[in-house]
């Protein structure tokens, strides 16, 4: 009888907790938001948490995956969005998206603070940025000994035979490190110089990683002695203790910007204004200098543990522009020439 | 079996043309099933097909895709690499199970009962595991890359020795039955004419085990073309099919280009599956009833090198799970073996978090529970119902079929048919039913002909007496056939589990931002670089497929003492 009794009043307090969930999950009832991105998965907590003190009433939901998955991603929902709002993707992507007509303009408060170069040129801005994401190779100092690899310091000592089968790159089309590195040597070098160097590179790489951080965790942790990747993700990785030493080459770096926008025909307006205004808020500058160097507003940045401290006059002077324009015409002609290692030489 | 369903069933209809009650429900569950399998196996496959023979924006084109793959040299070269690491592959897998097979069954070597064991691990992790297990065993931090003799593990070799660790259990469970039922007499005729080992051995024992080793060869065969996980992991710039659709869906969004590679991929996959069947076909009952079951006489010296070699094969297999364990808990590989436990925070790393391994529990719970059920029910209508043997018969071969398609394929021909913007279906699209549906298509067929087995080993009479008690069919298969059956329904229910906490290939296009997959979230952290943590989510898999293939031994145990006390005199 005694748990008859005692189920009852189990059961009256499932339907009383149930009820007031949902009179209680009225009241405060977040706003969810679908923010597509890119940027690395260890920070996507942090951002919103930072986020959160401001404003906890939005709820993000992160979708993340490489650069390239991501913009492929939003293409291919172009006539259907998923997203809210994109924040911390390559600019180029942005740039793509805003002639698709995919993107809402937004003029958001405070864009005149920004570094022009940091937001688009259009008013309203299509996109605004966040931070500089730049090249940088990764060098492990214990295995190149071990290899008696000699410290290369620019791309072009890249194609010294003796590095044969010791580096790696990500594969362009998926990652936008891999994409920001052909397009700034297509830059650097001009197009036949330019494909003439990465033929020559192509003979001393080992693989090509589908993301832009593997390239230089795997030289991290000595499964390569030398991985091209990106300047933020070395420094973390020489924090955690890897033998690093973070290359700039000296004629010059890829860089591309990380930058937020508004996908057109967003249900959730006003949400996506309220964070793109707080994204390029001092305080969110201040977090993104917390992993990069170079961020979109001026006189925030201080120096980044780890980080080379000449990045900012390395950048090259990056026409982003053309890098979008160009896209899928470079990464066919890339794609004919490398995909395949196994090909007959 | 259609043919001998009717046959039996003929009488019945001159004596009782009318159609009874029973009858009439029967048909309409063998039509839901048709259904079912209908919209489950063969629509999408078709959408595949016809989105091959369209361009970007979906008008139809011929074979111009198919033009374009053949001239592509990085595209069609994965054919040759396929083929070559599915033909080696099989090899090397036959070979090494087979004396395995033979130890266990043709010697007295000690410890049978845990070689055996310890030879069905590789089924309850996924395919990824070795694969990242090799990048520490042979990687170029390898701790025993020495082995290599210099050779990279980033490519074939890699991939092949992964494919041997995947596919050996597989092959062994075949060929144990093979060499099990045996013919003693077969052997004491040829002792008596003096045969020797080797002749015995060619003239009694490959012919007897003929068809199982032409089973295991297809099996091994189709599981490594078809295979992703370890090719994606340690394949380095050696190209397979099924990295290429791969490539082409989820680097390029090029949906007409992944589904003719599908086309080409299905191709050896569906020919090793007809001539399997072809084959199988013309197999005749080995044992007699006056056969004498062959009893393996003790033999020191060989049965000493049986137990060395099980027991080196045994350690190659532990050795691998182990190295997996090993290095999820290792802080920096190599350069910091401090033993932590910061790989298994998930939360901060790509692939979906904790969430993504609640969610694969989840998502296999709902798929052994539905996916029995369906099978089970599915089965027995085929497999009891009389007349209507036409369609009995083409759903049977719609729930054959699903063993011929590729889990990548069957991936993308969901999207195709499921996100179509007219298939009232569409709204399963992206939520965690898409996935359980495919999961259960994916490992249709073992369960299904496990439940055929099962249901033939019941007479018929059961359905007959109860319909001439005027007990409906349906209380006689609550009542009756599903407790007798319930040591098969269990084995179908766990075999599904397994298999859907370790799958990638079926799941890897179908899954959402809210339905992650702890074997997806495994492949992406190893694509971003964090390969200790994708080893450390490989490791949870395989404690949670271990926990409940444990369970599962002792609940059998527990109920057969229950439901299958009959069997015993």
């Amino acid at each position: 009888m005694g748990l008859g009794k005692y189920s009852r009043l189990l059961g009256g307090m499932a339907l009383a907790a149930v009820a007031i969930g949902l009179v209680g999950g009225k009241a405060i009832a977040a706003t969810e938001l679908t923010v597509y991105t890119a940027v690395e998965a260890e920070d996507l907590k942090k951002y919103a948490e930072r986020f959160n003190e401001d404003h906890p009433d939005i709820n993000i939901n992160w979708v993340r995956d490489s650069t390239g998955i991501v913009t492929a991603k939003l293409l291919a929902e172009k006539n259907n969005p998923q997203a809210d709002v994109i924040w911390g993707l390559a600019a180029t992507s942005l740039l793509l998206f805003k002639g698709e007509g995919m993107l809402e303009p937004y003029a958001a408060k405070g864009v005149d603070k920004l570094d022009p170069k940091f937001r688009d040129k259009a008013d309203p801005p299509s996109w605004v940025g966040m931070d500089a994401w730049v090249a940088s190779i990764c060098y492990n100092t214990v295995e190149a000994e071990k290899a008696k690899l000699p410290l290369p310091t620019s791309w072009a000592d890249l194609l010294n035979p003796v590095y044969k089968g010791q580096i790696i790159m990500p594969n362009p089309a998926s990652s936008g490190t891999g994409f920001l590195d052909v397009s700034s040597w297509l830059q650097l070098f001009g197009e036949d110089e330019g494909w003439k160097f990465m033929d020559g590179l192509h003979e001393n790489i080992a693989r090509y990683t589908h993301s832009g951080s593997k390239p230089c965790k795997l030289a991290a942790a000595g499964e390569i002695p030398i991985g091209i990747s990106f300047a933020f993700r070395a420094a973390k990785s020489k924090a955690e203790g890897a033998p690093l030493e973070i290359v700039i080459p000296k004629e010059g770096i890829g860089w591309d910007m990380e930058a937020t926008a508004i996908v057109k025909g967003t249900k959730n307006m006003d949400a996506a204004k309220t964070l793109v205004d707080w994204s390029i808020s001092k305080k969110a500058n201040e977090m993104y200098n917390e992993g990069y160097a170079v961020v979109a507003m001026p006189g925030i940045a201080k120096p980044v543990e780890h980080f080379p401290p000449n990045v900012a006059e390395k950048m090259i002077d990056n026409d982003f522009e053309w890098a979008a324009s160009n896209r899928e015409r470079i990464l066919a002609e890339w794609q004919k020439r490398y995909d395949s290692k196994s090909e007959a030489k | 079996m259609a043919s001998n369903a009717q046959a039996i069933a003929t009488p019945a209809h001159t004596v009782r043309p009318q159609l009874s009650r029973d009858d009439r429900i029967m048909r309409g569950f063998i039509l839901l099933v048709g259904v079912w399998m209908v919209v489950t196996v063969l629509l999408p496959l078709y959408f595949m097909l016809s989105k091959s023979l369209e361009d970007r924006g979906g008008d139809f084109v011929g074979l111009v895709n198919y033009a374009a793959y053949f001239s592509t040299p990085a595209l069609f070269y994965s054919i040759g690499n396929s083929l070559t690491i599915a033909a080696v592959s099989t090899v090397f897998t036959i070979s090494l199970a087979f004396v395995y097979a033979y130890a266990l069954t043709r010697s007295c070597m000690i410890g049978k009962g845990t070689f055996r064991v310890i030879a069905l691990v590789p089924l309850l992790a996924p395919s990824l595991l070795p694969a990242i297990s090799f990048v520490y065993l042979f990687g170029n931090q390898g701790i025993i890359k020495g082995l290599l003799g210099g050779n990279t593990i980033y490519g074939p070799i890699g991939i092949v020795m992964g494919e041997v660790f995947y596919t050996f259990p597989h092959a062994l469970m075949i060929m144990v039955v093979a060499l099990a039922t045996a013919d003693g007499r077969l052997y004491e005729a040829a002792v008596s004419l003096r045969a020797g080992p080797v002749r015995t051995f060619f003239t009694v024992t490959l012919p007897g085990i003929k068809y199982g080793l032409i089973s295991a060869v297809f099996v091994v065969f189709t599981l490594v073309i078809t295979d992703f996980g370890i090719p994606k992991v340690i394949g380095g710039q050696y190209n397979v099919l099924a990295t290429d659709i791969y490539k082409q869906v989820i680097g390029q969004q090029n949906f007409q280009m992944g589904a003719v590679v599908s086309v080409v991929l299905l191709i050896p996959a569906v020919a090793a599956f007809i001539a399997d069947r072809i084959i199988q076909g013309r197999q005749t009952a080995a044992l007699t009833s006056s056969s004498v079951a062959y009893e393996p006489k003790p033999r020191r010296s060989y049965d000493l090198a049986m137990t060395g070699y099980c027991a080196l094969i045994g350690f190659m297999i532990l050795g691998i799970v182990g190295m997996a364990a090993y290095a999820s808990f290792v802080q920096f590989w190599p350069y910091n073996l401090t033993l932590v436990l910061k790989n298994y925070n998930f939360d901060v790393m790509d692939g979906g978090g904790w969430a993504s391994f609640y969610n694969s529990l989840r998502m296999a719970a709902y798929t052994a529970v539905f996916g029995t059920a369906i099978i089970f029910t599915g089965a027995y209508m085929v497999e009891k119902a009389r007349g209507f043997g036409a369609v009995r018969g083409g759903i049977q071969f719609l729930c054959i079929l699903p063993m011929a398609v590729p889990g990548m394929v069957l991936g993308l021909a969901y999207i195709f048919f499921f996100n179509h913007p007219d298939n009232p279906l569409n709204f399963i699209y992206g939520t965690m039913a898409i996935l359980v549906i495919v999961t259960i298509t994916h490992f249709y067929t073992v369960s299904h002909l496990t439940a055929i087995t099962a249901l033939k080993q019941m007479d018929r009479e059961f359905e007959s007496v109860s319909s001439s008690l005027k007990v409906p069919f349906y209380k006689t298969f609550v009542r009756v056939t599903v407790p007798v059956c319930m040591p098969a329904i269990l084995d179908v229910s766990i075999y599904l589990f397994v298999n859907a906490m370790t799958t990638v290939s079926a799941v890897i296009f179908l899954y959402s931002p809210d339905t992650a997959l702890a074997s997806v979230a495994a492949l992406n952290m190893d694509d971003a670089g964090d390969i200790a943590p994708a080893a450390a989510m490989c490791m949870m898999i395989f404690y949670a497929a271990a926990t409940v293939r444990i369970l599962h031994v002792l609940a059998t145990r527990g109920l057969a003492r229950r439901t299958q006390a009959w069997r015993t005199r």
